[in-house]
């Protein structure tokens, strides 16, 4: 198990925005996607300024653009459905050139790629400047059901772990001269899936077990506890504060 | 394949966070129940199970593959209780740390997949086991007609939310014909692949499968004189 340390969710380093207390960080992430998403769509400048505020935080986080970008890939399958949209929506209809467009559609897809791109970059600069086990930290400390904490902590821990046992089963199924081509190979396949089940079960039973006879009472002690002074939360909140500001004044524009 | 933020508008996103935050509390208290005690390492590890089966491939043929969604799966396999857990935690850990679903869309997802498609399924699940013979050989069957009806049912939810805050008006009944073609067509292979993995379950450790558990019978214990005294 020596290789592959399972860091590749985070970027490592050591810039302001990674030093900040993660519960201080998600919490910003939910205010600042709140404000853009409470956004009218009509006010275009404000999507700008949550993208000036954003690519200030991407700085200062001296995360790589690249690095950012192929996170930000998921996104893709709405993309191509924001692109449909125009195509495909009902009511009135504008000329864009040689085609004939639906004016709801082209701002539903604007409001689509907007407000969905703002979040994914968001997300990925939370997930990029912070290890997955601050984020399980941070979901204790801001009071999500144990349960939910303990078997997202879990998770993040055995990821790695049993994505290899997926890894290996692949080795050995390559190893036989399998690969799968067609419907005709999936019964190898769930054979594989069902085997993955039985082994992340068992090792589940094992693994409670072990941590009861090492006292584990149903939640994880933390080595510190996590806390963040008033000048943190400050710092934490100052994207989604003034993020805040653009969505209010965008809203009092908006007016008559 | 999740809903990412504004997709939705803000009324339904809180809407259904709600309707998501009352399912999930429901499923804390009966997980306690489907779990012998508190066996959280047991939910995180079908949680990473679930999270690695979706990454499982499966080819179509044509150069395509489709994965597989897993909700049904997971009820049959662990309860639907401790499912839609499971499920919640991949989808929270999926939009925090993997920036895929929306963060403010959280709700919906967990709305659609780990209480709808969990729901659904475990529902038709019962029924198609009260229908078929009482064997452990119609667990599979049963799963898999589950799984079938639980995608197109899911995908008629998401129609539903659309419909009520999608962010560009679509010809509903064009999205929905659409979705259903769409969605019984990716049924037809989840109900595949979870045919043939909750046999290949069954086949080795039936009393892992949460869904075959009451057709198990254990055997009483016979003390057996000694023939070759």
């Amino acid at each position: 198990m020596g290789a592959g340390h399972g860091h590749h969710l985070h970027y490592h380093g050591h810039s302001p925005v990674h030093r900040l207390p993660a519960h201080a960080k998600l919490v910003a992430l939910l205010l600042f996607v709140a404000a853009v998403v409470g956004t009218p769509r009509q006010a275009l400048w404000a999507f700008a300024g949550y993208a000036v505020l954003l690519l200030g935080a991407m700085v200062i986080a001296r995360v790589p653009a690249a690095y950012l970008l192929r996170r930000m890939i998921v996104e893709l399958p709405f993309v191509v459905f924001a692109v449909l949209l125009p195509f495909i929506a009902v009511g009135p209809r504008v000329a864009v050139g040689p085609l004939s467009l639906s004016e709801a559609g082209l701002w539903g897809a604007w409001a689509l790629l907007s407000k969905g791109t703002l979040g994914v970059g968001a997300a990925v600069l939370l997930g990029a400047t912070t290890e997955p086990h601050e984020l399980v930290r941070a979901l204790d400390k801001l009071r999500l059901p144990q349960p939910l904490v303990q078997i997202a902590a879990f998770m993040l821990r055995y990821l790695e772990v049993i994505l290899a046992e997926l890894d290996r089963m692949r080795i050995a199924r390559e190893s036989r001269g399998f690969t799968a081509r067609s419907i005709r190979h999936w019964p190898v396949l769930a054979a594989t899936l069902g085997a993955l089940f039985i082994r992340s079960y068992e090792r589940g039973e094992r693994v409670h077990l072990a941590m009861l006879s090492r006292g584990y009472t149903g939640r994880m002690p933390f080595a510190a506890d996590l806390v963040a002074t008033r000048q943190q939360w400050l710092t934490a909140l100052a994207l989604p504060l003034v993020g805040a500001g653009v969505c209010a004044t965008a809203w009092a524009a908006g007016m008559p | 394949m999740h809903v990412p933020d504004g997709f939705l508008d803000a009324p339904t996103s809180l809407a259904t966070a709600g309707v998501a935050a009352l399912g999930v509390g429901v499923a804390l208290r009966g997980a306690r129940r489907e779990l012998s005690d508190a066996a959280a390492p047991l939910a995180g590890l079908v949680a990473v199970f679930v999270f690695a089966g979706q990454l499982l491939n499966f080819p179509v043929g044509a150069g395509t593959s489709g994965h597989l969604v897993g909700a049904t799966l997971a009820a049959v396999l662990v309860g639907p209780f401790t499912a839609t857990l499971c499920l919640t935690v991949v989808l929270l850990v999926q939009a925090l740390a993997f920036a895929d679903g929306g963060v403010s869309a959280l709700g919906t997802n967990v709305t659609l997949m780990a209480l709808v498609a969990v729901w659904a399924g475990y529902a038709v699940f019962r029924l198609a086991r009260a229908l078929l013979p009482r064997a452990v050989a119609s667990v599979p069957v049963a799963a898999a007609i589950a799984a079938f009806v639980s995608v197109p049912v899911t995908a008629l939810a998401f129609c539903g939310l659309y419909a009520v805050g999608g962010q560009a008006p679509i010809d509903l009944s064009t999205l929905v014909v659409t979705m259903l073609g769409w969605h019984t067509a990716i049924g037809l292979g989840e109900a595949a692949i979870t045919f043939l993995t909750v046999g290949s379950v069954v086949a080795a450790r039936p009393d892992l499968a949460y869904g075959a558990r009451d057709l198990l019978t254990t055997p009483e214990l016979e003390i057996r004189t000694a023939a070759w005294t």
